[in-house]
């Protein structure tokens, strides 16, 4: 591991994946939306995500038009909007666990809010309420050109992500360009829960580990246990779950139980599975 | 009312930026419009994006294509489409030294009325082309999925029309066509249930099903190609309206006028004239309530720099960027988008923009239904309820060009509930 160069372990993201390949262990990612059904829930079930293993950890800012989503983040989004979440509240919601969460959170949002804020402003203020890094869907590599700087700039990885449909001359520019880690997108669609993983899935993690170090995250259609395993199993470095877990607090809100619970108890059951 | 519009290039020999004018420049090689345009959408379309524009380049070039589409579109469209001389709404409008001679492109009677099936057949001929047997669109008023929806049947596509719930409700009448002619459509209930809802479902089932399906975009939105693929397809809306006018009055037209929401009619009108700077283009926006009252679909006169659908362009937004939701008793002018090509010439200063609000559409309806004997759709009655601000400042002897871009028939049932007590009597 000495011989790996100074950059690839200089970031909270790369510092994590770096201790993570020591220990031989596939990084376990939750996405939640921030805010649904409000922002003390949120900041409860990211303590009690890291609690229960996660390594990194994905936060949904809420957007209108969440084009990349399907119909279980899109009705999250709705929910957090209406109950009036704004990326102010987010950013300060998480600059109040500074100290008490530790892993590093990468932010999920689109272009339109980004840019509303004005990319430089937006960069410094994730910055300061303690974000390592940004994943944005709808900003394909060429549009992702004047925001990797600015995002570096203040210590953010911009991370890219790769779809079944990427050519291989283009995946190995996105490979190139991304920062922290490569989101390997499992599956031509929106996000949502898919039943099973489709087998070209384990091509393309090798393709990508093929190109380089820099760690893989499969994400997009994980649903569970055996999902995360096989994943896992084609040598990802790391299994990013969303739809699934959303769905697991939105049902439990529904029952008036403790979304932050039910949370922890879905993650804990994907981290025995990935460390078994 | 010339006042708040912005100014218009005097000299036609320098006017601002006549470089970016050229067609070659509109977009440039990155798919861009000055800062508007390019393409913010997931990863997985770029390959599709590409394959598209490649398609449409060899297209262009491949005399089969154009010479099956020229075919189609005189056979099947029933192409040229006229250029009329509105006398008695010229009439209306002159004053005792004279007034400006109006003339209506009659989109309106193409087959399925409305402009929309230039588009719609030039794509699914690309789509053919590229292999594609399963096609998606999405719809507002009704005029773009049912223009694709006959296409598909034409063609033996598969075809499935995302539209809002909302905008299912209003145009009914479209939606039982799209049925007969064999399409699915999807209500979308995300959202505001309109037009930006159902076109966002849309690209997400292009997200999903990109390797088998071809998405046929209904306005000169969305990441390029598209902006410029549905204009070239429109295109011929104005390079028939130079050669009308050169055999009507000969020579250039001096103002042409047509409505925007997305802004494909336009684009399609205005696109030919763009380095002719004698020449005024304006686009006329749906101001819904008012602006004022912040219930309007008004993108260019209020909106600000944003990404919405793949482009960056103007856009109705909130201080958070959230996208706001468009208000217009017309469900295709109700869109907090428009397309890049528009803000791009409007920034330049090169074409003009201005809003009417439902009230003055609805009455410019009625005008030109009891003047000439024509129904408009209510979106094109945004373009004609301009003629109101716009006729009294006109020179004598201007000749002005009207894009009449749809008729009216989808909209009787919307107009009948506005308009029911007045006409109840007669």
């Amino acid at each position: 591991m000495s011989a790996a160069p100074a950059s690839l372990a200089s970031t909270p993201i790369q510092r994590r994946f770096a201790g993570l390949k020591e220990r031989g262990r596939c990084a376990l990612m939750p996405f939640l939306m921030a805010g649904d059904p409000d922002l003390a829930t949120t900041r409860a079930t990211l303590l009690a995500l890291e609690a229960e293993g996660s390594d990194l950890i994905e936060l949904g800012i809420p957007y209108s038009d969440p084009l990349a989503d399907g119909p279980v983040i899109q009705a999250a989004a709705s929910r957090s909007l209406a109950a009036g979440t704004t990326p102010t509240a987010v950013l300060e919601m998480l600059s109040g666990l500074r100290g008490e969460l530790t892993l590093p959170v990468v932010l999920f949002t689109y272009t339109n809010p980004l840019l509303n804020r004005g990319l430089e402003t937006f960069c410094r203020e994730a910055a300061a309420a303690g974000a390592a890094g940004l994943v944005v869907p709808d900003l394909p590599l060429e549009e992702a050109e004047r925001l990797s700087p600015i995002a570096a700039s203040h210590g953010l990885d911009l991370v890219l992500l790769v779809a079944p449909t990427t050519p291989a001359e283009r995946m190995a520019r996105i490979a190139e360009a991304s920062r922290g880690f490569t989101y390997l997108v499992s599956v031509t669609g929106v996000t949502g829960v898919r039943t099973i993983l489709e087998s070209r899935v384990g091509d393309l993690v090798q393709q990508l580990k093929g190109l380089g170090p820099r760690p893989v995250a499969v994400g997009f259609g994980i649903s569970g246990p055996d999902q995360a395993r096989q994943v896992r199993d084609w040598g990802a470095d790391g299994a990013i779950v969303g739809s699934a877990l959303v769905k697991v607090m939105a049902a439990a809100h529904q029952e008036g139980k403790d979304p932050a619970q039910a949370a922890a108890g879905f993650i804990a059951g994907l981290r025995r599975a990935l460390d078994a | 009312m010339t006042s708040t519009l912005p100014p218009i290039p005097q000299d036609s020999a320098a006017p601002p930026g006549a470089a970016a004018l050229e067609k070659e420049a509109r977009p440039n090689a990155l798919g861009r419009f000055g800062r508007y345009g390019g393409q913010y959408v997931p990863e997985t379309l770029m390959p599709a994006l590409a394959e598209l524009e490649a398609a449409a380049a060899e297209a262009w070039k491949d005399p089969a294509f154009t010479s099956r589409l020229d075919h189609l579109l005189k056979t099947y469209v029933g192409r040229p489409s006229p250029l009329y001389e509105a006398e008695r709404l010229s009439a209306h409008y002159r004053r005792p030294e004279g007034g400006p001679r109006i003339w209506l492109k009659r989109e309106d009677l193409n087959h399925t009325g409305a402009h929309k099936i230039n588009n719609a057949l030039g794509q699914a001929l690309l789509a053919l082309r590229m292999g594609k047997q399963r096609i998606i669109a999405e719809t507002g008023a009704g005029q773009h999925g049912v223009a694709t929806a006959t296409v598909c049947a034409r063609f033996g596509l598969e075809c499935v029309i995302y539209m809002g719930a909302e905008d299912m409700r209003r145009q009914a009448l479209n939606v039982f066509r799209m049925r007969l002619l064999g399409a699915t459509v999807q209500p979308v209930t995300a959202g505001t249930a309109t037009l930006k809802d159902a076109t966002s479902e849309a690209i997400r089932d292009w997200v999903t099903n990109v390797e088998t399906t071809h998405y046929i975009l209904g306005s000169v939105a969305g990441p390029h190609p598209y902006p410029m693929l549905v204009r070239d397809f429109h295109a011929v809306i104005g390079e028939e309206t130079k050669v009308q006018c050169q055999a009507a009055f000969n020579r250039l037209p001096d103002v042409l006028l047509a409505c925007v929401g997305g802004g494909s009619n336009a684009m399609g009108l205005f696109h030919p004239f763009v380095s002719d700077t004698s020449v005024r283009l304006i686009g006329v926006e749906a101001a819904g309530d008012g602006v004022a009252t912040g219930r309007h679909a008004a993108t260019i006169t209020e909106g600000r720099l944003g990404v919405l659908h793949g482009a960056m362009s103007l856009l109705l937004q909130d201080e958070q960027g959230q996208v706001q939701e468009a208000h217009s008793i017309s469900a295709g002018l109700d869109y907090p988008g428009v397309g890049p090509e528009h803000s791009y010439l409007q920034e330049l200063g090169r074409a003009e923009y201005a809003a009417v609000t439902d009230q003055e559409a609805l009455e410019a309806l009625q005008r030109l239904s009891l003047l000439e004997g024509i129904i408009p759709a209510l979106e094109t009655a945004h373009a004609f309820a301009w003629l109101e601000q716009l006729c009294p400042t006109l020179a004598p002897g201007t000749e002005l060009v009207i894009n009449l871009s749809g008729r009216g028939d989808k909209d009787v049932t919307t107009v009948a509930e506005r308009l029911g007590d007045q006409l109840a009597g007669g």
